[in-house]
């Protein structure tokens, strides 16, 4: 099957227009008859779910939280870009476009990238619309910030909640069409397969997890905005219930699996603690924008930072990238603190963290506030006094999580970092339209591989959710559902429906009958493991290969060993998990291939055998310009399809940040 | 509740002030007279009964609050600390006001039915005055409408900014004007209620 | 930052499902690190109910980060435990000591049913905001973003008021059970918003209605939930629903 990504003809500044322009129309008689399916209310989901809510089509959405408002977005701090250029410094369209097909390392398409930063300015006045309280100037009008490198200010951010904010906006959004009978909302539901009738997504089967038992829905379209896969590495920044179940099972029903490999590794967040850490804490990429990161000059110091003098300290990334300093891209600074630390630099007590120093930051606001009070004869207690205010105002709430979680005082003492995963740039592949290769199945946001290429420049997951839930899918659903219309509501006795509904249950019954010895737990956490270290933030040809067979090996001893407590029909919190690990060892396996397919280093992927002499990574365009799509061949494992990219208006080039 | 509330809290400082003509040390003469007027005034005589619809009010919907209250959760904490979080005073005000309510019912028995009495049946003038003092004269009643004032002390304490508060108003200025005014508010009628029955049973009005 | 182990007694409600009644249950757990956090601890605690062949507690948590708002345990009398400003996930177990007994309950309001040990049904709260939490703009409606300046201050605000969670805590403390915190937050949110205001007298109105439908209790003002708020959303919020309610109440010509 060849891949066809369906992009429109034209230049690439007008594509969208044009598309929008002749994408066929349903009549809003006819979307009354029509049923979507939104599994996911995270930005994608809400937003998609509100949006086509509006326009008339009748909307099903599913998530496994207790409410829509929970979904993981809630949890990004930093802000969100638009092309808005309230700041006057240059910014525009392109320029959001071209940072962000450079940032991703080549490996984005390049129209999808184009319309992600045409439409992020409509996404910021409509946020706005809702209510979203985005930081202000005093003149009351919108704040901006630079973010995770840029050069101009286009970040919108609302303290350091901002992920919160927008989530609740499109929640408001969707719970008013839930109120007004447009969106029928099914929370506590995890959707555990796709339905496929002549060869279109149909429906899915979801279990409701306070009761159990399993559910048949019909749509005429099935959307998938249901996040990313980052907890396959068992400890990542996501939420403790994101899991890849949904995009797997599609992935099984015939959809693509685009790019499984291409993994952000986030540099700053909390680091490990001991064997009980069940999950990281990421710590705004903002605080790079003030703090230093540094390692002892000397191996295995195990000196109280304030006792290591300045002449003793290796602020390794402004040694290594004079240009851009503590604020190289994320794939970059997070190797090289991986890099110190296997060299044996690391410090705390488990020697795999790196500071994070807030001394000089304080000093140097100090003194500017000192000054601007007139007192020019300030001592350094008061300066430093002056200082950790203003770095309050500005690092408050993130100091305060700090020291929530480690017990140490941010202020006093460097923070510790080290990176920990983050977000998935791979995902289900899909067209210009955002459908999978099964028609009438969509995936939206992180849920989907497209618009981030190798690796995501930060602020913006935020603004591409929301791009494709609210701007994208309420067009180019149209062009897929106006021939739709004749189609009437499929009875879910159908077979096609009671088969998968079968099949569902069997694999529950399968689970819950092993009646092992070992928990999902602990195999989760081996996984991990194998992921971490040997398809994690540095991969080679051996380990992969190691890896695989080690997690052929896992998914074995799980199918054969593992223990799910409790019953089927029953809230039962073990057996939601152990699905969803048993789709995560599968899901592993293929990002270890993908890993060894891609025989270059690129954003995020970094393979071992593709690096400059002095350890930069280094992409291969002439052999790795391509997505590789996935295609699942059951047990004879997986067939790759590839997507050729082309590069109209970026020209790649070598990333430098020297 | 807060309606009401602030109508009682009105309603005190007549009372309060009123009453404080006994500190006058003129044997009673003005507080008998403040004390007829305000008995046979028919303006007064009209809001007397507008004072016992609010007081009935207040309590009527004070048991309401309590029933919906109760219901919004039926199973208790097996283990809770709420001095955690709150005052004790501010979680007692049915308590508190229970504890006012048999207060008042002694303090309307001893003065209020004598008052109407001698307003319908008697020929003489009412020297409430000496009904006072031969009340006062005895320390379980005064023991009695101490309790009752700190009681009165707690509601009021709570009740006065709690009622600002359900009126909406919440200032970074004014809230804690209001807030000090309310304390100052419930240390003065209380002071000068308490004061009443222990300075007649000490002698120290004549 | 010294760091210790600790042997602990915990006392958990355990309730099979919303039908049945539940009881407190006693466990020990051995070796808790302080490091850990309480939810970690809890996971130890269902590992080891695991491998003896017992059901595990059921209780919610995700984001594990303190936004989310799932994460919902009534500790030692106290909503989200001893820390202030704090949600149940990021409680560490350095606010315990060896040797100490820790009683664990579900939330407890007749809006918030319990589903199964530690896990309560909130959806009272979205319907709440089903009623009018909401400013109705469909997408592709909204003027540019800088077409109306918004006071600082009123921004500010707004967003403090914003930063609530929907956790409940405010509820499951309030000793009258009353959701006035979290629906105060999301009345004065909409309010100092210039883009609230159309809706400003409905939305009240109907929000208000809806909590009282949900069986939430009365605010008598004992300022609980401010304390216990893990997100400190302050009780000015509650002054602010009150007076707009009034103002909505007086001024409507509707019943």
């Amino acid at each position: 099957m060849a891949l066809d990504s369906k992009i429109p003809h034209g230049e690439m500044d007008k594509k969208w227009n044009d598309y929008k322009g002749h994408v066929k129309l349903v009549n809003p008689a006819n979307k009354r008859k029509l049923e979507v399916i939104v599994v996911g209310t995270g930005l994608a989901g809400a937003s998609a779910a509100a949006s086509l809510g509006e326009l008339g089509y009748k909307v099903k959405a599913f998530c496994f939280q207790d409410s829509p408002r929970r979904a993981h977005s809630i949890a990004a701090q930093g802000g969100i870009n638009a092309a808005k250029n309230y700041q006057n410094d240059g910014d525009s369209v392109f320029r959001l476009f071209y940072d962000t097909v450079k940032g991703g390392d080549y490996r984005a398409r390049e129209a999808n990238v184009h319309r992600l930063a045409e439409v992020s300015t409509a996404i910021i006045d409509q946020c706005v619309a809702q209510g979203v309280p985005f930081a202000r100037e005093y003149g009351g009008l919108l704040s901006n910030r630079s973010f995770g490198g840029t050069q101009v200010q286009r970040t919108f951010y609302a303290a350091g909640q901002t992920g919160q904010q927008l989530l609740l906006g499109a929640y408001s959004a969707l719970e008013r069409q839930v109120a007004l009978g447009n969106v029928k909302m099914y929370t506590r539901h995890e959707m555990l397969d796709v339905v496929k009738i002549d060869d279109k997504a149909r429906g899915i089967i979801a279990r409701d997890l306070t009761t159990g038992k399993t559910e048949k829905h019909f749509g005429h379209a099935v959307l998938l905005c249901t996040g990313g896969y980052g907890n396959v590495f068992y400890l990542s920044t996501n939420a403790m219930g994101s899991n890849v179940t949904a995009a797997w099972k599609a992935h099984k029903k015939g959809a693509f699996f685009g790019n499984p490999c291409f993994t952000q590794i986030h540099p700053t967040c909390i680091p490990v603690s001991g064997d009980h850490q069940s999950k990281l804490t990421l710590m705004s990429e903002s605080l790079r924008n003030d703090g230093r990161i540094w390692v002892p000059k000397q191996k295995g110091d195990n000196r109280n930072p304030k006792d290591i003098k300045e002449e003793e300290r290796d602020y390794y990334l402004e040694r290594r990238y004079p240009a851009f300093g503590n604020l190289v891209p994320r794939d970059v600074a997070s190797r090289a603190a991986k890099e110190r630390c296997d060299e044996g630099y690391g410090v705390g007590t488990t020697k795999m963290a790196v500071y994070l120093d807030y001394k000089d930051a304080i000093i140097r606001y100090g003194k500017i506030e000192a000054s601007k009070q007139g007192n020019d004869h300030a001592n350094q207690d008061e300066i430093i006094a002056l200082g950790k205010d203003v770095v309050k105002e500005k690092y408050g709430n993130l100091f305060e999580m700090y020291e929530k979680i480690t017990g140490e005082n941010p202020y006093e003492t460097p923070m510790r970092i080290y990176p920990a995963v983050h977000y998935t740039m791979g995902g289900l592949w899909v067209d210009y339209e955002l459908q999978t290769t099964v028609k009438g199945l969509y995936a939206l946001g992180e849920a989907n591989f497209s618009d981030h290429g190798a690796n995501r420049l930060g602020a913006s997951a935020l603004m591409q959710g929301l791009a494709d839930g609210y701007f994208v899918i309420p067009y180019t659903i149209g062009n897929y559902l106006a021939d739709e219309i004749h189609t009437a509501n499929i009875s879910t006795d159908h077979p096609a429906f009671v088969d998968a509904e079968k099949a569902v249950t069997d694999r529950l019954q399968k689970l819950k009958q092993i009646n092992g010895k070992q928990t999902v737990e602990s195999f989760h956490k081996r996984l991990g493991k194998i992921m971490w270290d040997k398809c994690g933030m540095a991969r080679n040809e051996q380990g992969l290969k190691q890896a695989i067979q080690e997690i052929q090996d896992l998914k074995k001893e799980f199918w054969s060993d593992v223990r799910v407590p409790g019953d089927i029909e029953e809230m039962n919190l073990e057996l939601d998990k152990a699905g969803r690990v048993a789709d995560f060892i599968e899901l592993g396996e293929l990002m270890c291939v993908d890993a060894l397919n891609r025989n270059e280093s690129c954003g995020g992927h970094f393979r071992e055998e593709s690096q400059t002499e002095d350890g930069e990574a280094k992409r291969d365009d002439e052999n790795c310009n391509y997505v590789a799509a996935w295609e699942n061949k059951a047990e004879m494992g997986w067939e790759l399809h590839k997507e050729m990219l082309q590069f109209e208006i970026v020209k790649p080039t070598q990333r430098s940040y020297k | 509740m807060a309606l009401t509330g602030l109508f009682l809290i009105l309603f005190l400082i007549v009372h309060a002030g009123i009453n404080s003509c006994i500190f006058l040390n003129d044997g009673g003469q003005t507080f008998n007279e403040m004390a007829h007027f305000m008995s046979h005034n028919w303006i007064m005589r009209f809001l007397e009964v507008g004072l016992f619809a609010g007081l009935f009010m207040h309590i009527i919907q004070g048991l309401m609050l309590w029933s919906q209250n109760n219901k919004a959760r039926p199973v208790p904490y097996a283990f809770n600390q709420p001095n955690k979080n709150s005052k004790w005073y501010s979680r007692s005000m049915g308590l508190l006001g229970t504890l006012l309510l048999l207060f008042l019912i002694m303090h309307l028995s001893h003065f209020y039915i004598g008052t109407k009495i001698a307003l319908y049946g008697g020929d003489q003038p009412h020297n409430l005055y000496e009904e006072m003092k031969t009340i006062f004269s005895n320390q379980w009643v005064v023991l009695g409408y101490v309790l009752g004032v700190v009681a009165l002390f707690w509601h009021l304490f709570h009740g006065f900014q709690s009622a600002f508060q359900t009126f909406g108003v919440h200032h970074k200025k004014y809230s804690p004007i209001i807030k000090t005014l309310g304390t100052v508010y419930a240390l003065v009628i209380c002071t000068l209620f308490a004061l009443m029955p222990i300075a007649m049973y000490l002698n120290w009005v004549i | 930052m010294e760091h210790y182990h600790m042997n602990l007694t915990l006392k958990v409600w355990r309730q099979k499902n919303s039908n049945v009644k539940g009881a407190l249950e006693t466990y020990q757990v051995k070796n808790i690190s302080s490091e850990m956090s309480f939810l970690e601890m809890f996971d130890v605690l269902n590992e080891q109910l695991i491998v003896e062949g017992k059901e595990p507690i059921a209780f919610d948590h995700d984001c594990r980060e303190g936004i989310c708002g799932m994460c919902s345990m009534y500790i030692n009398g106290q909503a989200h435990g001893p820390w202030q400003k704090n949600t149940t996930c990021q409680l560490h177990m350095r606010a315990f000591k060896d040797g100490d007994e820790i009683v664990v309950e579900p939330w407890r309001s007749t809006a918030f049913p319990v589903v199964k040990d530690l896990v309560v049904n909130r959806s009272s709260f979205d319907r709440i905001i089903q009623a009018g939490g909401f400013i109705s703009v469909n997408t592709g409606n909204a003027v540019d973003a800088n077409a109306i300046p918004i006071d600082k201050k009123d921004a500010d605000d707004a967003f403090m008021a914003a930063a609530c969670i929907g956790c409940g805590a405010c509820v499951a403390t309030c000793k009258n059970g009353s959701a006035m915190l979290f629906v105060g937050a999301k009345v004065s949110q909409l309010a100092l918003l210039p883009q609230g205001a159309p809706e400003r007298e409905s939305r009240v109105l109907n929000m208000v209605a809806q909590m009282d439908k949900e069986g939430f209790g009365n605010c008598t003002n004992t300022y609980a939930c401010e304390a216990e708020c893990p997100k400190g959303i302050s009780v000015a919020n509650i002054a602010r629903l009150n007076s707009e309610f009034l103002k909505a109440g007086l001024s409507t010509e509707e019943n």
